[in-house]
């Protein structure tokens, strides 16, 4: 019962990076960007291609997902998304999908359409168990929600305490007021969507050993992510986090105690969710 | 152009398979240009409804009478009470919220039809659907020949149906709505009554589109509920242009005839072309994809 606690909460932390980014872009410039799997799985693969072509350890490489992806998405966002911001919402999810197709049948070209393997460090490989086994803990899903648990912290941080925090929040809350008080925008926008891309990236190179790695990655967790931001409302990150944890948690206890509806109870909780709040569970009043 | 379009089977027998196939996904694609193009409604799994009505009709035809036309009724009946349903979703809400929930509507029933492989046959599909003869006198062939004639003349049907549709007042008032949903209740149009109708209706023909599939290839299988299909369906409607009934059937040939082309040449990767097909349209913008030499020129 604690174990299945226990994945949850790391499979939701994980969920979590991986969606903030989305977060931000719906949020931030109210675009709907379906290819937002495809910078995770860009991560992913970075991270797998450079520990087997390259021989660099697995620390070195996850940060360097992190750039690569980050590089990745402000190429993009200068030369593609910046383009597409002002148009209506169905050509956004159209270019997106778009996007994401050309990722999944590039990497299948490239690399393979093989399920990757990651070879995690010795040390990170063990398992703890505490009271008699009532609580079992793999080392690395303990890693995971460490390393993400700082993150949201620092990223919380950045958001409330810094001047670049203050012109992000000044810009999703009202574009054209921000603009006009001498902060540039499209700068604010290309480092958070950089950022963004990049926090998926990052959690793609940690998720390749949980979520698994193939070419239609981007596909297949596209949902989870939207169900994350539509649930969790864009306001903050306190509705995504705890969306995440929410749809980490549920979907490990469903998969485990009644695994023959599977995914289904995901799917239906997020409609009867959505149905309620149109907006998100966690949204700022009233909108 | 119906009756050319009616005399193809004859002209192309040996092409009447792809013919019924193109001739159903243009009816799908009319149903989805029914809530995209006309009421506004961005809907991310409108192959939820082409599956239910597939598995439906395969169903039907399988345990209770092999009469086609009986069965696509069933299957179109069977899809208008779920689109009715699932319409009570899309009304609150915003475009990403919809687009969740008919994404999530989409996915759970291909959950569902993989999990409950008692009666669905799961993820091997549903096979030894045997029809009997269209209204009793027209047997299904090999060469499709009937099937191309019962697809094309079903397809008609709708199409004759829609035009009068979308011209009635019924018709004005939903591109009213999708224009400005506030100023059209304004004015006294029952917002959500008319979307409910809609949403039904394209729900309804959809599954029309899924029965008949089902019932001309004799087997239903997951994939009809699939995302791609989802997503090619919105792509023929937007080469074809949205809110143009001629839209949705341009689009499918359009598409098919892509489609062959670029997997004959390479078959896996095809995806990828299409991909770079659709940035590069919604790049250009949709409007002028008729219109080459606005190319150039800023939005």
């Amino acid at each position: 019962m604690l174990t299945l606690l226990f994945d949850g909460v790391a499979y939701g932390m994980l969920l979590f990076i991986l969606s903030i980014g989305l977060a931000v872009t719906l949020g931030l410039m109210n675009f709907i960007n379906l290819a937002h799997g495809a910078f995770a799985m860009a991560g992913g693969y970075t991270t797998v291609l450079l520990m087997q072509h390259a021989g660099l350890p697995f620390l070195l490489c996850v940060p360097l997902a992190f750039v690569v992806t980050a590089l990745l998405g402000a190429l993009m966002e200068v030369t593609l998304y910046r383009r597409m911001y002002n148009k209506p919402h169905l050509d956004q999810v159209l270019f997106s999908i778009g996007l994401t197709f050309m990722a999944v049948a590039g990497v299948d070209y490239f690399v393979g359409s093989t399920q990757q393997l990651v070879q995690l460090p010795e040390f990170l490989k063990g398992r703890t168990e505490l009271w008699d086994g009532a609580l079992g803990m793999g080392h690395y899903r303990l890693a995971i929600i460490a390393v993400c648990a700082v993150l949201a912290l620092v990223l919380q941080l950045l958001l409330v305490r810094t001047r670049f925090g203050a012109q992000l929040r000044a810009a999703v809350d009202n574009q054209r007021v921000a603009a006009g008080l001498g902060i540039d925008v499209n700068k604010v926008f290309l480092l958070t969507f950089a950022l963004g891309s990049g926090l998926a990236g990052l959690g793609g190179a940690l998720g390749a050993e949980v979520l698994g790695l193939d070419p239609i990655f981007p596909l297949k967790f596209m949902i989870y992510f939207l169900i994350v931001v539509a649930v969790g409302g864009t306001s903050g990150l306190t509705g995504p986090l705890l969306a995440a944890l929410l749809l980490g948690i549920a979907d490990v206890a469903g998969k485990y105690y009644i695994p023959k509806l599977g995914a289904f109870i995901v799917y239906s909780l997020m409609i009867l969710i959505l149905l309620w709040r149109p907006q998100g569970l966690f949204s700022r009043g009233g909108k | 152009m119906w009756a050319f379009l009616l005399c193809l089977p004859l002209l192309l027998p040996t092409h009447a398979l792809l013919i019924s196939e193109i001739t159903i996904i243009a009816l799908f694609a009319m149903s989805l240009d029914l809530i995209l193009g006309y009421s506004g409604i961005v809907s991310l799994g409108h192959a939820a409804f082409f599956g239910m009505g597939a598995y439906s009709a395969a169903l039907f035809a399988k345990h209770i009478h092999p009469d086609p036309l009986l069965g696509l009724a069933v299957a179109t009946a069977v899809t208008a009470l779920l689109g009715a349903f699932c319409s009570l979703g899309i009304l609150r809400g915003s475009d990403l919220t919809r687009l969740m929930v008919t994404l999530g509507v989409a996915l759970i029933l291909q959950e569902l039809a993989n999990k409950l492989d008692f009666i669905t046959g799961g993820a091997d599909g549903l096979q030894g659907v045997v029809m009997g003869p269209v209204l009793g006198q027209f047997e299904f062939d090999l060469m499709g020949q009937t099937a191309a004639w019962y697809a094309l003349a079903v397809a008609l049907c709708v199409f004759v149906l829609l035009r009068q549709v979308v011209v009635s007042s019924f018709g004005f008032s939903l591109q009213a709505i999708r224009d400005n949903a506030l100023r059209a209740q304004a004015i006294g149009i029952p917002v959500h009554a008319r979307l409910i109708a809609a949403y039904t209706l394209a729900a309804a023909l959809a599954g029309m589109a899924g029965g008949l599939q089902a019932q001309t290839t004799g087997f239903a299988s997951l994939d009809v509920f699939g995302f791609d299909r989802s997503a090619d369906v919105l792509l023929m409607l937007v080469i074809g242009g949205t809110g143009w009934l001629w839209g949705g059937i341009i689009g499918a040939v359009v598409f098919k005839s892509l489609h062959s082309i670029i997997s004959a040449w390479t078959p896996q990767y095809w995806t990828f072309w299409l991909g770079l097909f659709l940035v590069l349209l919604m790049l250009v913008g949709r409007a002028r994809l008729l219109r080459p030499w606005t190319w150039g020129r800023r939005a």
